[in-house]
């Protein structure tokens, strides 16, 4: 009898047959392939290759067929994966003001040099159902190709650094920090809380950026830049010594251009908060980059009084595979501790109850 | 050795295993420290037993045998899961058996048997750090420690009794380790906290999420808090267990009905069913 309350062998295999049924759904439903998943879900794909931490549209694609479009479960699918390979060493800095780009707006500036080109985006579509993708029919008509690719686009933030306007960042010579293999401690590095926050909750991060707009923080953000595309990324191996081009990633790149009143040794200038992510992710990019300029407050010497701007906070809870597996452990059987703590409230109970008799007589 | 291909043996590469192995020792060094470590992601769920999951990859060789429990029990679906991840990636042989066992992985207990000198315990632990009710703050949190600054917990364990008489905490019930360091013993219920004190095998604590390991070497002494009018008290349900009438053992409240029906028994699956066996022909005989 009470051994039917402990779990067991036969029903974790059971289990596990039934959720791949579930997975698999109706049969007499053609079967998704993978690449359906990575073509026609391609900003799931990127969303799980940025919380998945690892660039592979693929593996991306096939975790979101496993994972029943649980994005968070593939994200953690992806993870597991990741954390098997080898790591061989640290790219040579992406160079964005290289990139190929699909898009790319300012909201600073009206035009500048290499235009505004707005790219796939939803940014000025009517949201209105539309009914005629339930027909499933051959596809419909194509963009029209444009006369010209983009041309050599600087970035915004440059223009505004060459005018003194824009604060520089100072570069380091050092390979940046990587907390999938050295845990996170405090203060925490800006390198280290950039991979923190290209690795964090799309979620997490849009609510405290979305924060810091409503007076949580100070924050003052322009859009200096948002560019969408593929840049090369390059790889010195150490039996070379100089660097060879490895391949091309697909990547988002927001920089935010915020206020910053100067300081005694500083001018008033305007400071930035940077966003980088893998794929086409705008949300992610502009809220990452919100998150970044509000965790500078303490380097900036602004008063730390928001959540998005405490560190231990933001970076200690922004990994969603860390935040579901602690949350959904409660799942998990307590019933030892559960156990104790009965017989802890029986005890001050009765202590109460035998208080409150003596009183009473 | 390994029986997935693909996969090291016990599924960590020998460089993390290296890592971890680097972690453990420190830890043995400095008996109830927290060493930071890069703990790696795992195929199961961080709340799940990553960091003890690491831990015992780290230390497994093939001629270990290992038991996994999970609130006491063997046959707990999480303990199952674990044994079979590891059957899978490493091929070791397991056992339930308590004295069998070179290895024990465990959540929520320490088993009921005393361990013995050529045993490792590794507790899956879920949040390391003692102190992080009253300070959540990490960088604060060390300071405290580094300082041996534990009027917090004392003042908080106090506040119990000036309340409500007795220290209401029940399980991962706080413990000083070797004089200096104030540990988590992971929410094994408090009834399990003398069993740690010059326990005889090594015991080791795994937290993946947070990122942490520690250690308490063989024969090293660990007290659970208290004052010198409130001594510690481990708390049990004051019955005996219905399969093995033990009465000094961790019981398990089992409702056997809506009727206010139930019964108590063993959570340490082994050793009930040990003393079962052990009473059984001598039952037969009578």
């Amino acid at each position: 009898m009470y051994v039917a309350v402990k779990g067991g062998e036969r029903a974790i295999g059971a289990a596990h047959a039934w959720l791949e049924e579930t997975r698999r759904g109706d049969p007499a439903v053609p079967e998704l392939s993978v690449a359906q998943i990575g073509q026609q879900m391609p900003l799931a794909v990127d969303r799980v290759m940025a919380e998945g931490s690892c660039h592979d549209r693929f593996l991306a694609a096939l975790a979101i067929k496993q994972a029943k479009g649980d994005l968070i479960e593939a994200a953690f699918l992806l993870r597991a994966y990741r954390t098997t390979l080898p790591r061989f060493g640290a790219s040579e800095p992406l160079d964005t003001a290289l990139m190929r780009l699909r898009r790319r707006i300012s909201a600073t500036y009206k035009d500048l040099p290499g235009g505004q080109v707005l790219g796939p985006t939803f940014d000025y579509t009517h949201r209105l159902l539309d009914f005629a993708l339930a027909a499933e029919g051959e596809p419909r008509a194509s963009a029209p190709e444009a006369a010209s690719a983009v041309g050599v686009t600087p970035r915004v933030t440059e223009l505004l650094a060459r005018e003194g306007l824009m604060q520089r960042e100072t570069p380091v010579e050092a390979e940046p920090g990587d907390l999938t293999r050295q845990p996170l401690a405090f203060p925490a590095a800006r390198d280290v809380r950039l991979q923190n926050l290209a690795r964090g909750d799309e979620g997490f991060l849009l609510a405290l950026g979305y924060s810091t707009q409503r007076g949580y923080g100070h924050a003052h953000p322009f859009v200096g830049e948002i560019r969408v595309g593929h840049v090369a990324v390059e790889f010195t191996p150490p039996e070379l010594g100089f660097p060879i081009e490895i391949g091309e990633i697909g990547i988002t790149e927001c920089q935010m251009v915020n206020q910053f009143k100067g300081s005694r040794t500083e001018p008033a200038q305007f400071t930035r908060g940077y966003g980088l992510v893998f794929g086409h992710g705008e949300r992610r990019a502009m809220a990452m980059s919100l998150v970044d300029r509000a965790l500078r407050a303490q380097e900036l010497g602004e008063d730390v009084t928001a959540p998005a701007q405490d560190a231990e906070f933001v970076l200690y809870h922004s990994d969603n595979i860390e935040a579901t597996g602690f949350v959904e452990h409660l799942k998990l059987p307590h019933y030892v501790d559960f156990q104790s703590e009965l017989e802890n409230l029986r005890a001050i109970r009765r202590t109460a109850e035998a208080a409150l008799r003596e009183a009473a007589e | 050795m390994s029986t997935m291909d693909g996969y090291n043996f016990a599924y960590l590469d020998e460089a993390t295993k290296r890592m971890i192995r680097r972690a453990i020792l420190k830890a043995v060094a400095i008996p109830g420290h927290q060493i930071p470590f890069g703990a790696r992601e795992m195929p199961l769920p961080y709340g799940w037993g990553t960091g003890g999951i690491q831990v015992t990859a780290s230390i497994l060789g093939p001629a270990d045998t290992l038991k996994v429990i999970d609130q006491g029990a063997d046959d707990t679906t999480n303990a199952v899961s674990i044994r079979r991840f590891f059957t899978r990636v490493a091929g070791v042989e397991t056992t339930a058996r308590t004295g069998e066992a070179s290895i024990i992985q465990t959540r929520h207990r320490i088993p009921e048997k005393p361990l013995r000198e050529d045993q490792i315990i590794v507790y899956q632990v879920p949040q390391p750090e003692p102190l992080f009710m009253l300070e959540p703050r990490r960088a604060e949190a060390k300071r405290l420690h580094a300082l041996a600054d534990y009027g917090l917990m004392h003042v908080r364990l106090y506040e119990d009794i000036a309340r409500l008489g007795h220290i209401a905490k029940a399980y991962d019930y706080p413990v000083m380790v070797n004089a200096r360091y104030l540990m988590s013993p992971s929410p094994i219920p408090a009834f399990d906290n003398p069993k740690m004190h010059r326990m005889a095998a090594l015991q080791l604590f795994g937290a993946g999420r947070e990122k942490r390991i520690y250690a308490i070497p063989p024969h090293t002494e660990v007290h659970s808090l208290d004052f010198e009018d409130h001594p510690f008290r481990p708390i049990r349900a004051p019955h005996a267990c219905a399969l093995c009438r033990s009465t000094d053992t961790y019981l398990d409240e089992v409702i056997t009905d809506d009727a206010g029906g139930r019964m108590f028994v063993c959570s340490d699956t082994d050793f009930c069913a040990e003393r079962q066996a052990r009473a059984a022909p001598q039952e037969a005989a009578e």
